[in-house]
């Protein structure tokens, strides 16, 4: 396998994973602008967790302001191309669109914001200084995730000091690693970063914060400290057989194909779960050549946590979904070398929503590789390690207005504060709180 | 079987002369250039055809037109710098012979423009009329370069030219003579008025406008470019239908101009054209919807007006022809005591608050977002709103984290209620702009409120003053 440039795009990987929502020609893009009604106090922007101005750039894209356009949108999203990309935009922005309620279909949201932001990307990506003044105050990121890079653009761009600690290589967390990649390339997430690094925000990579004392320090050197430390890995597969290498969690399937330069997959693949993150390793093991992906789920097509479209695209690209089953063990060869099944069991679910195995009921699944998707798990005990930051149900509680955790010197935003949820979640929450901790930066260096 | 009603009869006889088995004439412009485009025009269904002004010999430039689109849609108007004919005089008397011949029965019109010399136009109404012209149209209204030369809008921009010209013409003619009018002039009236002192057998109205389509910004040259000039144009297409409408009902309600009228301008279907007839006009013409769809769009001008005449009961165009010229009066004859406001359908309201900014912004203040919440007797601003919004914190729904998350209650429409305007009808001077900008058919509608008073004017109520005076509310 070839050492893959994450930097630049891979052809065999554009290959097997076209775009699917490809770009607007300009005309194309002029034409779906027009169609823009221009709501007044819209919708769209107030679903968008970010509050993009979405008529505002629709309508510099329709009067050909492409750049007036595209800084509408990086003000309120710094990650805007990510996001036009990666949003699920029919439950945000498309979702809202009024057109749905009069017979006509929504305006094409995602697809115009990723027309601004291709432009201004191919256009030296360059933008306005929103403060020339350098002010005193340092804040420290944990984690190069979407909620600490909007954190930091944002906090940078008021004037503050600002070093992002990042124990992977690259920035970008799941946008680099994780997203399948017919939405967002891995290079067009670094691209995207780029531009963080030159408003002046300092990267450590390789450089995971794990220790008391690394934590001690940091204290001792920054102002303030944000955690945009994600959910950390995916749970495993917790049944005999479950550590085989033949089971491979999605996280690390999806990061092995876009970034590992690992094309390589099973004949027959399972993938345990139904969220969403299942269905984009079950996308990408059909790309990548597998004959026959399954998704086993232990509940109903109505539990599923996917959206319903990423389930439908699912069906279209031929995964089969089974419903109502639980994995018990996965089958080995006699040599232990390759997995030959999964062994399962059906299920049901009284009227309370509890399941139970229905008796007699076990069934061999053959296939040669399994992907359990079955939910992140908080880096609890790291967390637990920061003094006084209280931790409820998994996820770091926060004041929802100002990011501030229950350490006053604490902030945290993004998956490991909202559970897991989207790129777009995570950006909000870190230029709320960016706006909360220069208030009190400002205060606190008067 | 209920008894078929023959179809309406749609010919018309211009100044009770000109027979065209149709209204719809296609206007002195490109489309009507040579021979062979008018027998295919006529193929299609075109009625009536003026020919492209023939006259003295010229010399065209390139390029000649631009436009301007809006919203994404191609030439809301259009705008030439192309003069009269460039093709050989004898050419084209030849052609208008050839097409006679074999297209009796639709109207041929010679359009002419010479220099103002009566022994000039007497000879080319002379070699008009023998090649076989329906009728004659003066071009009084070309509004570049010929202007410049003391032709076109030179002549219809002068009464005493307008009328002098007119009357050498007539001394001649034998067939119907028409002059065409230029809107470049503070009340077209005056014009009109002199073609019929003139001796004019009707008038067409309105030549193009002048106009500048715009500029590149890259090169800063107005369009269309010329080697890195332009000059001003003549604007035409549908954005020149309202001041066209405008223009034909002056001539028309005015009995001192009023004669035959050839209605012009934007006209791009059946129905423009059915207003213009509802104003006096007699026929219409064409040109910048056949420049840009060709020939065929005449069927469905046919075809509609066919069709609206037959549920109409409508026989013949005269049985509406004029309709509406009553219907436009001075502002002093309305009716001040009619009064009506906004009524917003509920059901039908998509939320898209478009009439509230419009009220706001550009109206009476009267149109509130307060069904939800309590105002304390204020209403909230639009800034004010905007602000709420940007103040929310939004999240991406997912089932699986939003287990506890608080539905949305009873609303009793599509629409969420807090995005369902409410019109203050005590403010509201039904002005229309709510109604205009919703983009919903039917969700606002204008509702009559007032105690049926008597109708009064403004010139009733004052005598004819120009301000109310003492005694009046």
């Amino acid at each position: 396998m070839s050492t893959a440039n994450p930097r630049e795009a891979n052809a065999e990987l554009v290959a097997r994973f076209p775009e699917i929502h490809p770009p607007f020609d300009k005309v194309s893009a002029v034409t779906e602008a027009n169609r823009c009604l221009y709501c007044f106090d819209a919708p769209c922007t107030a679903a968008c967790p970010t509050h993009i101005d979405v008529p505002r750039f629709i309508k510099k894209i329709a009067q050909g302001n492409l750049r007036g356009s595209a800084l509408t949108i990086l003000d309120a999203n710094i990650l805007g191309a990510s996001c036009s990309r990666v949003c699920p935009v029919d439950v945000l922005c498309e979702g809202a669109c009024v057109y749905h309620r009069y017979n006509k279909q929504p305006i094409e949201i995602g697809r115009l914001q990723r027309h601004a932001m291709d432009a201004f990307y191919s256009n030296g990506a360059s933008l306005p200084a929103k403060s020339g003044e350098k002010r005193n105050g340092r804040v420290a990121c944990i984690g190069a995730g979407p909620a600490s890079l909007s954190f930091a653009a944002e906090l940078r761009q008021c004037g503050y000091s600002i070093t992002v600690f990042e124990g992977k290589p690259l920035p970008g967390g799941l946008n680099t690693y994780g997203v399948a990649e017919y939405k967002l390339r891995s290079s067009d997430s670094l691209h995207e970063i780029e531009l963080i690094r030159t408003l002046g925000v300092e990267f450590h990579f390789g450089n995971a914060i794990s220790s008391e004392p690394s934590l001690a320090s940091l204290e001792k050197e920054f102002d303030f400290i944000f955690l945009g430390i994600g959910l950390g890995a995916m749970r495993t597969l917790d049944i005999p057989g479950g550590n085989h290498p033949g089971v491979m969690d999605a996280l690390k399937f999806i990061e092995g194909y876009k970034i590992g330069g690992n094309l390589e997959v099973g004949r027959r693949v399972a993938v345990v779960g139904a969220g969403n993150t299942a269905i984009d390793a079950a996308r990408a093991a059909v790309r990548l050549g597998a004959e026959e992906v399954q998704i086993l789920y232990r509940r109903g097509e109505k539990n599923m946590s996917a959206f319903l479209f990423e389930y439908e695209h699912a069906t279209q690209e031929g995964v089969r979904f089974e419903w109502w089953t639980r994995p018990v063990a996965i089958c080995e060869a006699p040599d232990r070398s390759k997995v030959e099944g999964i062994e399962c069991i059906r299920v049901r679910a009284d009227s309370c929503g509890v399941l139970s195995d229905i008796p007699g009921s076990e069934y061999k699944i053959p296939c040669d590789m399994v992907i359990p998707a079955i939910g992140q798990t908080p880096l609890l005990e790291f967390l637990q390690s920061c003094r006084g930051v209280k931790i409820d149900d998994g996820r770091v509680v926060v004041d929802r207005a100002t990011g501030q955790t229950s350490n006053p010197k604490y902030f945290a935003g993004g998956d490991c504060v909202n559970g897991g949820r989207e790129v777009v979640d995570a950006v909000a929450d870190g230029k709320r709180t960016a706006l909360a901790v220069a208030k009190l930066l400002e205060k606190a260096h008067a | 079987m209920p008894e078929q009603k023959p179809d309406p009869d749609i010919s018309v006889r211009f100044a009770g002369k000109i027979f065209s088995p149709n209204p719809f004439w296609l206007a002195s412009a490109p489309p009507t250039n040579c021979g062979e485009q008018v027998m295919r025009a006529f193929d299609a269904g075109w009625g009536g055809a003026v020919w492209k002004t023939i006259g003295d010999p010229i010399v065209n430039v390139s390029s000649r037109y631009s436009s301007v689109d809006w919203n994404g849609q191609r030439m809301m108007g259009l705008n030439n710098i192309e003069l009269i004919t460039d093709r050989p005089l004898d050419l084209n008397l030849r052609e208008i012979a050839e097409v006679k011949k074999r297209y009796p029965k639709h109207a041929v019109i010679a359009s002419l423009m010479v220099e103002s010399k009566r022994e000039a136009w007497h000879k080319i109404v002379q070699q008009s009329e023998d090649a076989g012209a329906d009728g004659l149209e003066l071009n009084f209204g070309c509004p570049h370069g010929m202007s410049e030369r003391g032709m076109g809008s030179a002549v219809g921009q002068v009464p005493e030219y307008t009328e002098m010209i007119t009357s050498w013409v007539k001394e001649k003619a034998r067939t119907p003579v028409l002059v065409k009018l230029t809107p470049n002039i503070s009340d077209i009236r005056v014009v009109a008025r002199a073609a019929k002192r003139g001796g004019a057998d009707g008038l067409s109205a309105i030549n193009t406008i002048n106009s500048i389509t715009g500029i590149d910004l890259d090169t800063f040259i107005p369009r269309p470019n010329v080697d890195g000039k332009s000059t001003h144009g003549g604007y035409c297409g549908p954005a020149v239908k309202p001041i066209a409408l405008n223009m034909v009902h002056q001539v028309q309600s005015d009995p001192e101009a009023q004669l035959p009228l050839s209605g012009i301008g934007g006209i791009s279907d059946w129905r423009d054209a059915v207003e213009f007839l509802l104003l006096g006009c007699s026929n219409v013409q064409v040109c910048t919807a056949a420049m840009h769809y060709g020939y065929r769009i005449v069927e469905d001008m046919i075809d509609g007006l066919t069709n609206w005449m037959r549920e109409k009961g409508f026989a013949r165009i005269s049985d509406f022809q004029g309709l509406t010229v009553s219907r436009v009066q001075e502002w002093k004859h309305l009716n001040l005591n009619y009064k009506i406001v906004a009524r917003i359908h509920e059901e039908k309201c998509i939320g898209c608050e478009l009439c509230y900014t419009a009220c706001w912004d550009g109206a009476h203040q009267c149109i509130h977002m307060d069904r939800v919440g309590s105002n304390n007797g204020q209403h909230p601003t639009p800034a004010m709103r905007e602000a709420a919004s940007r103040q929310s914190i939004s999240v991406t729904p997912i089932p699986k984290l939003d287990l506890n998350a608080s539905g949305n209650g009873e609303e009793p429409y599509p629409t969420p209620l807090a995005r369902i305007p409410q019109i203050d009808e005590s403010e509201c001077v039904g002005c229309n702009l709510c109604f205009l900008v919703c983009p919903v058919e039917g969700c606002i509608t204008m509702e009559r409120v007032d105690k049926n008073l008597p109708p009064q004017s403004w010139e009733q109520r004052t005598g004819g003053a120009a301000t109310p005076g003492r005694n009046c509310d």
